[in-house]
């Protein structure tokens, strides 16, 4: 897992809360900072995905491990 | 940011029924989005501080309810007294345990979203309606209102 600037636990969150809670923790970060967030909703997956392609933020990485489902934005 | 515009109108004041227009909302604004909802009928419901939205098993053939209760006496079972506060509490629980938000969290991101929220002035004074009893922040205005936002929007839903 590569660095990271501000971590986000959205673990036991369902839709939309991850997205809202991601949008939120982004916004208080300055461009370039990179989000580590760590959900459980398996939904999130695709989602996150759709929030960066429409948000211009970056999904530098998503998996899953040990049943999370862990992402890194980078704020645009 | 996609500079795009997302116009709801909010028609049912359930508790099952006030999650659609509050998550698509509050994650369209999440999106960029400029986002107005326009609350008529019972939606205004949804408006009020203190949120009394209940769910009714009533006339809905899919909800499930506990103990096949909707198999063994369809109709009648979803008729009897009480029912509705049972499923409305079972329904708050269930909720809560997986992790959804209620409608009370959803409609405050909203808020802080600056989602844009209309009251339909005639429904209001229809039903003899507080405005006082309703959040701050509220507009309140006619269909010539919705029409002016709804006009302009990328995508326009009736919930």
């Amino acid at each position: 897992m590569a660095d990271f600037d501000q971590e986000l636990d959205a673990t036991g969150l369902n839709c939309p809360l991850p997205i809202l809670r991601a949008k939120k923790a982004l916004g208080g970060m300055t461009a370039g900072q990179v989000l580590h967030i760590i959900a459980t909703d398996p939904g999130s997956v695709k989602d996150f995905e759709a929030f960066a392609k429409q948000t211009g933020n970056e999904l530098m990485e998503s998996k899953e491990e040990g049943g999370k489902f862990l992402f890194l934005i980078k704020k645009s | 940011m996609s500079g795009k515009k997302l116009a709801i109108i909010a028609t049912k004041g359930t508790l099952d029924w006030a999650y659609p227009p509050f998550i698509l909302a509050s994650t369209a604004a999440a999106l960029g989005y400029e986002v107005q909802i326009f609350f008529t009928f019972y939606g205004l419901q949804l408006l009020k501080k203190k949120l009394a939205l209940q769910v009714s098993p009533l006339g809905n053939p899919g909800m499930p309810m506990p103990m096949g209760m909707d198999k063994w006496f369809p109709v009648i079972g979803t008729a009897i007294p009480g029912m509705q506060s049972i499923m409305t509490m079972m329904m708050k629980n269930k909720m809560k345990a997986k992790g959804v938000a209620s409608v009370g969290e959803l409609r405050e991101m909203c808020q802080e979203a600056e989602v844009g929220m209309i009251a339909c002035q005639m429904t209001v004074d229809l039903f003899d309606l507080d405005p006082k009893g309703f959040v701050d922040g509220i507009e309140f205005g006619g269909a010539a209102t919705f029409f002016e936002f709804a006009g302009e929007a990328d995508i326009t839903l009736y919930i």
